[in-house]
């Protein structure tokens, strides 16, 4: 056993050669971190010609089909290249010095499912400059939208998904190993930090549900190109058949989104409330139950797509059930904050902007899933505004705030509070400029989808507009508060930046070391440091 | 500094030089697709990409193995990854059984006119639904007359059965393999591991001579949804015999290399998970596919 020895001698590589090599947890991270931001601002820069030209009614900017183009792709990066990456980017920073481990449990393969990344956004993008345009069909890729009726470069956009799966694939099975397997030897699976246990259920969600997704992009591909006819009514198949296999997976995956979401947020709320976090038990058998139930709900999605009315009505049922466990999680973090000594840092605010934010998009999805009325819902910007209240400022705020409450630790560094208040402020409203009128428009009939509309919903589309425009450029400063508190940001006067903060990570010196614990810590701090009261 | 028996690896080029292969492989692919005429040339140099990092990657981690680097702890998380990867697999699986079981007891049905579905007979006269759905839909349409698709089953019980007992029978000795490998026999593990591959390749061997004869009986990737399931399933599940076989051959070459000891053998059951993985999904493609 030489391990001691290869310790040693064994820091980061120089230059460029360090992010190409990696196969530290924290270097990884960076780079997943890294990537996501620049594909979120990929993304975000869609998303900002989509509401350009829906600025004023009528076509002024581009054609439809070019609208359709990024809709689609805006969805597409947003969900496989920002959100995901970045939870795995977190994943790979917090669960090795959450779990008290030196790094992750297969490090190459670590490497690995970061580098497939980059090439497959690349393929991705690329879709845009081919004949043809990018793939136009919406991120649910609906057949035969995207079976007979699609462009080329459907088919690069089929194999970038390969890729994209493979890589959550190959993720998802290393942070179940080192969750299961480089654990410190003290502690018990009920001693896990919430971070970890959303992130292990999530990472079983990704393995039940990524290999389906590359099924039914499969099928597209042998559909498209080898005459198989699993999605044209003609040969005995259904393009109600694609939907069914493709929201299996796509269920599961909105939770991929906000599980470790979930778990981010019960880590900041009893720091800045100084107090334990309220039934820590309950919060992970709520977490197993909602992974469980999202296995089973997947047709609510299609109530107006058809299907027999017991099966909606299942359906429908199913879903309710899902507000049982995601109340309790609610329920739990309001009891954390019950009668504490709250203070207001950046990470709280964005924290408790969740909470009021995300349930809203929860109750909005409650409405969905009552299927009489989803018919009426279905298509229409409320949609739109439901889904992005869960995913914005759900899954996209939770990264925020995460990044504000572990960076200090990471890099030794305070960021600017200031800034960072400003900065919280400025996305809060015009978040709320950009999709709060969405559910107005949604109600009053306005479509998904399309690059114009009826005159009469042209003062909630301007007011959406400018909120996203802000909302947008919110962003510019958010990169500069990150990128001053790495280079300029003063020292943290201690190992605790946040001095009431619980959990192994900050037993560890700041900046975190190279390599997160060479010695596996002891039972009594694993108690000590606990969320368990 | 460290009291502990920790394992972390160098940094490490196999990973990069495997995303530039397996991008390469797709975009030659879709290329190909596509007929411009580089993308063929351009997915044989993304797959050599493939193999080359398949041989590098997987023999730095032999010679770490065989150095005496590894130590339980490492031996378990392979473990586990093996496991989970299979069970991905057994997912992916899963989508196309999904799509037989869709298929069969709920589109073909409603073509045909169930579930109080009126149009059918409207737009399609004359067609009737059945499993296996010898003529399609779109087959009366095209000519404007009688069922024109029409194709010859597979008996289950003709060669598919053969290729079931061949199956069970390699997943039986590989067993006696690794029985032979603890109990350190080491002629005995290289003739069960000889069998458990020849079996392996004749298994191969009659399932493509069992294309062959569905393909002569009229049976395509294009004889709609019966033939999509058939082939992609079947397909997909011979591909994973052969990648099984391969790993066999690997395993039983470092056999003879003297690499395993009667303890320490992770690579030699991680390839026997899979195999038996290959065999259970068979099961399923011989009852839901063949059989029923």
């Amino acid at each position: 056993m030489n391990t001691a020895a290869h310790d040693d001698h064994h820091g980061p590589e120089k230059g460029l050669l360090r992010w190409i090599k990696a196969t530290n947890h924290k270097d990884i991270g960076t780079l997943y971190l890294w990537f996501a931001f620049a594909m979120l601002i990929v993304g975000g820069a869609l998303a900002m010609g989509i509401r350009a030209e829906l600025l004023h009614p009528g076509l002024q900017l581009m054609n439809p089909h070019f609208f359709n183009q990024l809709t689609t792709m805006h969805g597409l990066i947003m969900v496989f290249g920002a959100i995901m990456p970045a939870m795995v980017g977190l994943a790979n920073w917090l669960i090795p010095t959450m779990v008290g481990a030196p790094d992750m449990a297969l490090p190459r393969l670590n490497n690995w499912s970061f580098w497939v990344l980059p090439f497959a956004a690349l393929i991705l993008v690329s879709t845009f400059f081919m004949e043809g345009g990018a793939p136009a069909f919406g991120w649910t890729f609906y057949a035969p939208l995207s079976t007979a009726f699609a462009p080329d470069s459907t088919d690069f956009f089929i194999f970038a998904v390969h890729l994209l799966g493979f890589s959550s694939i190959m993720g998802a099975i290393n942070i179940i190993a080192t969750v299961l397997n480089m654990r410190a030897p003290e502690m018990r699976l009920m001693d896990m930090p919430l971070f970890v246990w959303t992130w292990l259920i999530t990472s079983f969600l990704l393995i039940g549900a990524m290999p389906v997704l590359a099924g039914v992009v499969t099928m597209m591909l042998t559909d498209r190109n080898f005459g198989t006819a699993f999605f044209d009514a003609t040969g005995g198949g259904d393009p109600v058949m694609f939907q069914h296999i493709f929201w299996f997976f796509g269920h599961p995956e909105v939770y991929i989104m906000i599980l470790p979401a979930f778990g981010i947020i019960s880590h900041i709320l009893p720091t800045f409330s100084r107090k334990p976090l309220f039934g820590y038990s309950s919060m992970v058998y709520a977490t197993a139950s909602i992974a469980f139930l999202s296995y089973i709900v997947w047709a609510h999605h299609m109530y107006a797509t058809g299907m027999p009315v017991a099966a909606e009505l299942y359906f429908m049922y199913a879903t309710m059930l899902i507000a049982v466990p995601t109340g309790v999680k609610v329920f739990n973090w309001v009891a954390t904050m019950w009668k504490g000594s709250l203070t207001f840092e950046a990470p709280m605010l964005w924290a408790l902007s969740f909470l009021f934010l995300f349930t809203i998009g929860g109750f909005s999805g409650l409405m969905l899933g009552i299927a009489p009325a989803d018919i009426q819902y279905h298509d229409t910007y409320f949609v739109v505004a439901h889904f992005h209240y869960v995913l914005v400022t759900g899954s996209l705020w939770a990264i925020i705030a995460a990044t504000l409450y572990w960076l200090p630790k990471w890099v030794g560094k305070m960021y600017n509070e200031k800034l960072a208040k400003i900065h919280f402020w400025w996305a809060m409203i015009s978040v709320n400029v950009l999709f709060f009128p969405q559910h107005f428009l949604g109600l009053a009939g306005m479509p998904r989808r399309i690059p114009d509309y009826a005159l009469q919903f042209s003062d909630f589309n301007w007011i959406s507009s400018i909120g996203a425009f802000a909302f947008g450029l919110s962003f510019i400063l958010f990169a500069y508060i990150v990128v001053d508190c790495i280079r300029n940001g003063s020292p943290t006067n201690s190992e605790r930046p946040w001095y009431s903060a619980k959990g192994l990570e900050w037993t560890l010196s700041s900046p975190i070391p190279y390599h997160s614990f060479n010695t596996p810590p002891s039972r009594a701090q694993i108690l000590e440091e606990s969320q368990h009261s | 500094m460290s009291n502990q028996d920790y394992y972390v690896p160098h940094g490490t080029y196999w990973p990069i030089i495997g995303s530039i292969g397996i991008s390469t492989l797709f975009v030659g692919f879709a290329n190909l697709l596509h007929d411009v005429s580089w993308g063929g040339p351009v997915m044989g140099l993304g797959g050599t990409i493939v193999v080359f990092m398949l041989f590098g990657w997987l023999g730095t981690v032999v010679n770490e193995s065989v150095g005496g680097i590894y130590n339980k702890q490492v031996d378990r998380s392979f473990r586990w990854g093996m496991s989970w990867f299979i069970f991905s697999e057994v997912m992916f699986f899963a989508a196309f059984f999904g799509a037989l079981f869709y298929a069969r007891v709920l589109s073909v049905p409603w073509l045909g006119g169930a579930g109080n579905n009126l149009f059918t007979p409207e737009l399609w006269e004359g067609f009737k639904a059945a499993w296996p759905l010898v003529s399609t839909p779109g087959a009366i349409g095209q000519n404007g007359t009688e069922f024109s698709v029409g194709f010859e089953l597979v008996d289950a019980w003709g060669l598919p059965a053969l290729n079931t007992a061949l199956l069970l029978s390699s997943g039986v000795t590989i067993t006696y393999a690794h029985h032979a490998l603890r109990n350190g026999h080491r002629n005995a593990l290289i003739a069960w591991m000889v069998a458990t591959i020849a079996l392996g390749v004749l298994f191969l061997g009659f399932q493509i001579t069992e294309y062959g004869h569905a393909y002569h009986e009229g049976l395509r990737l294009t004889s709609g949804v019966y033939g999509s399931t058939f082939y992609l399933l079947t397909g997909f599940h011979g591909f994973h015999v052969t990648v099984g076989a391969i790993m066999l051959t690997v395993i039983l070459y470092r056999i003879q290399k003297g690499h395993f000891s009667s303890e320490n053998h992770f690579a030699f059951e991680g390839v026997a998970w899979y195999w038996h993985f290959v065999d259970v999904v068979w099961l399923g493609l011989f009852i839901f596919v063949y059989w029923l």
